[in-house]
C-alpha cells in the first residue's frame, strides 16, 4: 500500500460505471486505476500490485471476469476480488458467494449485483480491506 | 434415420409373429423431417407383461389387442391414459370385435387409431406408418418449439442486458448528484449530467434500432417500392450528420457524377445511408473527413463511404457485422453506439440482393462499401408482397 490511500483497481467495459467508481472511491479515500477490458487489466496486473480488485463479469467475453479474477488470484492470491454484474437473473448466473466452495469455484470474495449502491459497496470493501 | 420401437401386445402367439414380420423390414419416409423410419418390434403375450415392459422402457407405438385374458387391453388403456405426465407413446386398438361402441371407448382412453382384425400386413403398415407419421411430427414441433423459446430467451437476454447498462450508469450518476453537497463543483455535476443524456440517447437509438430489425425481420413493414436517386438519399444522410461533422471540424464530401436510380424502399435506404454515415463521423477523428462516392454499372449500385478515423484491426472486421457487436478499445470509449447498426446494414443489403464489405487499416482509416441490385431481386419482391 502506498501511504494510507489503498489502491482499487476497477475493471468495467462501461465507461461510466469507471468514472462513477472512480468519483465515490476517492471521494472515500481510496485511489483509483481503471481498466476497460481484460487485456487491458492483464498488461496492468504485470507492473502493479492493487489491493482490492473490482471487476465486471462481462466483458469482452461473456465469463471474462471469472477468467481475469481467476489469473489475478493466482499471481496475487491475497488480493480480495470483488465482483460486479448486471446479468445475474437473465443469465441463469445466479450465485452467491456465501461459502468457501462458491467463493472457490467463483474465484472472488464477494458478488454484487448492478446497480451497484456505494454504501453496499463501501461494506463490502471494510469487511475484504479492513482498515487499521 | 429414425427407429420406432413397436410393442405387440396380444395373446395369440400368431399374430405377434404376422405383426414381427410385416414391420421388420419395413420403412416409410416421413415428409419434412429427415429421411426415412424403420421399426424394432418387441412382444408382450399379456396386458400385465406389456405393462411391465412399458415401464421398463416406454415403446413408441403400442398395438393393443382388445381381449385378453387377465387385464384388458380397454383396462391396460384405461391405467396408462390415467398417468401423469401422459405417455408420450401412441397407442393402436386391434379387435375382431371392431364395434362403433369398442372404438369410442378406445379413442376415448386414449388410442391414436383402431385396427380390425383380420388385416392384411399392407393394412397393418397403413395403421402403423400413420401413426409413426403423426408421432414424428409431433415431436418435430414439440423440438421446434423448444428451441424457439431458447433462441427468443437468449435474444431477450442480450436486449435486457443491454437496456440495462444505460439505466445504471443514470441511476449511478443520480444516486452520485443526490450524495453531493449543493455547493460541490459545478462542473461535476454538468458532467453527470450530460452522461445521463449520451446514455439517454444511446438507449433511445436502441430501441429504435431494436424496431428496425424486428420489422426487418418479421416482414411487418410494408415496404413501398419507388423509383429514386440513391444520391437524393445520401444528400439528405449528410445533412441531417452536418452539424455533428461542423462541430468536429469533419469535411464532408459526396462524389456522385450521374444519378444512381433504384428500385427500392425509400425508409430502408435511409437507414442504410443514415448508419454509414452516422458512423462515418462518429467514429471519425476531429477535424478528417468522409467521402462519400456513388456510381452505377451494370445494373449494380454502388456506395462507398469513407472515413478518416481510428481504423479497425482485421479481427474486429471480421465480427463487425454481427448483433450487438461494439469494438471496444481506447478510440470507441467515449462513442455510444447500439451495436445493431451494421447488422441492419448488412441484413438490408442482402436483402437488395447485394451485400457490405469494410476494408480498414488502423489509424488511417475504413471504408464500408456497398453494393446492391438497382432492380429489386425476386425474393425481395416476394417479401415485399407477401410478408412472412
Amino acid at each position: 500500500m502506498n501511504g494510507s490511500r489503498p489502491m482499487v483497481l476497477v475493471v468495467d467495459d462501461d465507461p461510466d460505471f469507471r468514472q462513477q467508481l472512480r468519483m465515490q472511491l476517492e471521494a472515500a479515500g481510496y485511489d483509483v486505476t481503471t481498466a476497460e477490458g481484460e487485456t487491458a487489466a492483464d498488461a496492468l496486473l504485470e507492473t502493479m500490485k492493487p489491493d482490492l480488485a473490482i471487476l465486471d463479469l462481462m466483458m469482452e467475453r461473456a465469463d471474462g471476469g471469472f477468467a481475469l479474477s481467476y489469473r489475478l488470484k493466482r499471481r496475487y492470491p491475497d488480493v480480495p476480488v470483488l465482483m460486479v454484474t448486471g446479468v445475474q437473473h437473465e443469465t441463469g448466473l445466479d450465485f452467491t458467494t456465501d461459502t468457501p466452495a462458491e467463493r472457490a469455484w467463483i474465484k472472488a470474495d464477494a458478488v454484487l449485483g448492478k446497480p451497484v449502491r456505494f454504501e453496499q459497496l463501501k461494506r463490502e470493501l471494510s469487511r475484504l480491506l479492513p482498515r487499521e | 434415420m429414425n427407429t420406432l420401437r413397436v410393442l405387440i401386445i396380444d395373446d395369440e402367439p400368431l399374430m405377434r409373429t404376422v405383426v414381427r414380420r410385416a414391420l421388420e423390414r419395413h420403412a416409410v419416409t416421413i415428409p419434412d423431417i429427415d429421411g426415412e423410419c424403420r421399426f424394432a418390434v418387441e412382444e408382450a403375450e399379456s396386458a400385465e407383461a406389456g405393462l411391465a415392459l412399458i415401464e421398463a422402457s416406454p415403446p413408441d407405438i403400442v398395438l393393443l389387442d382388445l381381449l385378453m385374458p387377465g387385464m384388458s387391453g380397454v383396462e391396460l388403456l384405461g391405467v396408462l391414459c390415467a398417468r401423469q405426465p401422459a405417455p408420450e407413446f401412441l397407442t393402436v386398438m386391434m379387435t375382431a370385435y371392431a364395434t362403433l361402441e369398442n372404438a369410442v371407448l378406445a379413442t376415448k382412453r386414449g388410442a391414436e387409431d383402431f385396427l380390425a382384425k383380420p388385416f392384411t400386413p399392407d393394412e397393418l403398415r397403413a395403421v402403423v406408418d400413420k401413426t409413426a407419421r403423426h408421432l414424428l411430427h409431433v415431436r418435430e414441433t414439440r423440438r421446434l418449439a423448444r428451441e424457439k423459446s431458447q433462441i427468443r430467451f437468449q435474444l431477450l437476454s442480450v436486449i435486457v442486458h443491454e437496456l440495462k447498462a444505460p439505466l445504471n450508469a443514470i441511476q449511478g450518476y443520480l444516486w452520485i448528484l443526490k450524495d453531493l453537497p449543493a455547493d460541490d463543483d459545478p462542473a461535476v455535476h454538468a458532467n453527470a449530467i450530460d452522461r445521463c443524456l449520451v446514455r439517454i440517447d444511446g438507449m433511445r437509438k436502441l430501441i429504435m434500432d431494436l424496431m428496425d430489425v424486428t420489422r426487418l425481420e418479421s416482414g411487418q413493414k410494408r415496404r413501398e417500392l419507388a423509383s429514386l436517386d440513391l444520391c437524393d438519399v445520401a444528400r439528405a444522410a449528410l445533412d441531417s450528420v452536418g452539424p455533428e461533422a461542423a462541430a468536429r471540424g469533419i469535411t464532408l464530401n459526396l462524389a456522385a457524377p450521374a444519378p444512381v436510380p433504384v428500385t427500392a424502399d425509400r425508409g430502408e435506404m435511409e437507414i442504410m445511408l443514415n448508419n454509414l454515415l452516422t458512423n462515418a463521423v462518429k467514429y471519425n477523428r476531429d477535424g478528417g473527413s468522409v467521402d462519400v462516392r456513388l456510381e452505377c454499372a451494370g445494373g449494380r449500385a454502388r456506395l462507398e463511404v469513407a472515413d478518416t478515423g481510428f481504423g479497425l484491426s482485421a479481427e474486429e472486421c471480421g465480427r463487425l457485422f454481427g448483433e450487438f457487436v461494439r469494438i471496444k478499445n481506447d478510440h470507441t470509449r467515449n462513442v455510444l453506439g447500439s451495436g445493431l447498426g451494421l447488422s441492419i446494414l448488412r441484413k438490408l443489403a442482402r436483402l437488395y440482393g447485394g451485400d457490405v464489405t469494410v476494408a480498414s487499416t488502423p489509424d488511417v482509416g475504413s471504408t464500408f462499401t456497398v453494393e446492391i441490385s438497382c432492380e429489386p431481386t425476386a425474393a425481395l419482391l416476394e417479401s415485399t408482397l407477401a410478408p412472412a
